[in-house]
């Protein structure tokens, strides 16, 4: 079947898509974005998360099929011109990255709750970010992360 | 996965038609559980039907005073929903114990209702298991059964229903409304999912081709109300107990009450013996620790789980003495 997804503001077409391949799928094998990671595969760790219509979720679990006509935005999309967005450059200023395998998922997902409720208090970021896995950093870094980057929009909404 | 063949459904006609047309085909709508079981090869079928393009995602208020909930509303959207938060709040917390916030958003309200159980033998195909596989056995009773249920079981399956929500909508007294292509019908949730006896295959009351299209709960009571989880872990595991209850005390006398379990039983557990032995008695800890052993006795225990029954009674003695304080300060 034909899929049609706008991905990071883009209409993407992808041909010939079996209607057992996940969004996931889709968006690394056919339209060429590598960044959602494809680990689990049973929406336990994050690591493919993407907004889908400007919701975070688990594109492993999101049939191909079920993404026709939306709207889709990946960890590819979040920075505007040659910059990091301004979570990614928080993850690397805190050293939030160590593998990287987890990054990708976790930007989006804290990329959502930065923009959503940037005075998140830290029991409020442990609960946004407790479907994304890390195995290296024990996540405290990560906590910086998040803290570092809803300080800074919450000074630019001040 | 298998091969299947997959149809977007436009409207409800169409889906309850195609379904009606593939036996064995099966309702998408969230994914989070069903693409994961086909994944799994636990879920085989040779049709799909999408329903997740279905209008059926608004929130009405009832003649009556209750509200009506689509069935493909997303969890997180449910939970958020002002009406739902402020008049079912046991609900809104039910909501919000359940997952992570990515399943949350996918999930919808007909589905978490049938959604299958995390018994680790069901989604593991090298093992036996009566209810993936009928008649060949279970091994989670000889096996690691920590999470398994402790009330409503039996010899073929332990499992338990893993749905949060659940758990509040047995305790408001939901009604789910189904479509097929005979008609529609309305089912009280307590009639929905059936306990396992000899046939754990057979999970609900529903033809395989009737579709939820809708949750009506009642008006909500004044009472004082509260989803309490107990799990491994803060966020995003499945319940070892839970409780669903709202208490109404009127001059000490327990008036009213709602109790349901969750983490304990194959299916949404409405805790009827505990609410008769409550109801009309002093509103006190020994009244409440009186319901949780009614309610408990008849409880059956594996190796693994024994530390579940003293769970649920603490939880439920926790749950309605908080109730109780809160009650009598308002």
């Amino acid at each position: 079947m034909r899929v049609t997804i706008e991905v990071n503001g883009e209409r993407r077409t992808a041909d010939d898509v079996w209607p057992g391949e996940s969004l996931l799928y889709v968006l690394r094998e056919r339209l060429g974005l590598p960044g959602a990671k494809n680990a689990c595969e049973q929406g336990e760790c994050g690591s493919c998360t993407v907004y889908l219509d400007d919701t975070p979720v688990c594109a492993c679990l999101v049939a191909a099929g079920q993404a026709e006509g939306r709207s889709v935005r990946t960890v590819e999309g979040l920075a505007g011109g040659d910059g990091l967005d301004p979570v990614q450059e928080a993850f690397v200023a805190t050293g939030a990255v160590q593998c990287g395998f987890c990054t990708p998922g976790l930007i989006v997902a804290a990329h959502e709750l930065v923009h959503r409720d940037p005075g998140a208090t830290d029991a409020e970021i442990r609960e946004a970010l407790a479907g994304n896995l890390c195995r290296c950093t024990g996540y405290e870094k990560i906590l910086d992360a998040v803290r570092l980057a809803a300080a800074k929009k919450a000074g630019e909404r001040a | 996965m298998k091969d299947f063949a997959y149809v977007a459904a436009p409207d409800v006609a169409t889906a309850v038609r195609a379904a009606a047309d593939a036996p064995g085909a099966r309702f998408l709508a969230g994914g989070t559980n069903l693409v994961d079981l086909m994944r799994q090869h636990v879920e085989r079928p040779d049709t799909v039907v999408d329903i997740s393009r279905l209008p059926l995602t608004s929130v009405e208020e009832t003649k009556s005073g209750g509200l009506r909930i689509g069935a493909l509303m997303r969890n997180s959207d449910l939970a958020a929903h002002p009406l739902v938060r402020t008049r079912y709040p046991m609900l809104t917390q039910a909501l919000l114990a359940g997952a992570s916030a990515q399943l949350r958003n996918m999930a919808t309200v007909g589905g978490n209702l049938l959604q299958r159980t995390r018994c680790p033998y069901f989604y593991d195909r090298a093992t036996p298991c009566h209810k993936r596989e009928p008649g060949t056995g279970c091994a989670a009773v000889g096996g690691f059964n920590r999470s398994h249920a402790i009330l409503g079981t039996s010899a073929s399956c332990v499992a338990t229903h893993p749905s949060d929500m659940c758990v509040a909508l047995a305790a408001l007294d939901a009604v789910v409304e189904v479509e097929d292509v005979r008609g529609t019908r309305r089912i009280p949730l307590a009639d929905l999912h059936r306990l396992p006896g000899d046939t754990p295959h057979l999970e609900t009351t529903l033809a395989p081709d009737e579709l939820i299209t809708s949750v009506e709960l009642p008006a909500p009571a004044a009472a004082p109300s509260r989803y309490r989880k107990v799990r491994d872990r803060a966020s995003f595991a499945f319940a070892l107990v839970s409780v669903a209850a709202a208490l109404e005390v009127t001059d000490g006398t327990v008036a009213a009450v709602r109790l349901a379990l969750g983490g304990v039983a194959p299916k949404p557990w409405r805790a009827v013996e505990a609410e008769r032995v409550l109801t009309g008695a002093p509103a006190t800890e020994e009244s409440f620790r009186a319901a949780a052993d009614a309610e408990l006795a008849p409880a059956v225990t594996l190796d693994g789980n024994e530390f579940k029954v003293e769970l649920a009674r603490r939880t439920i003695v926790a749950t309605l003495r908080d109730l109780a304080r809160e009650g009598s300060r308002a």
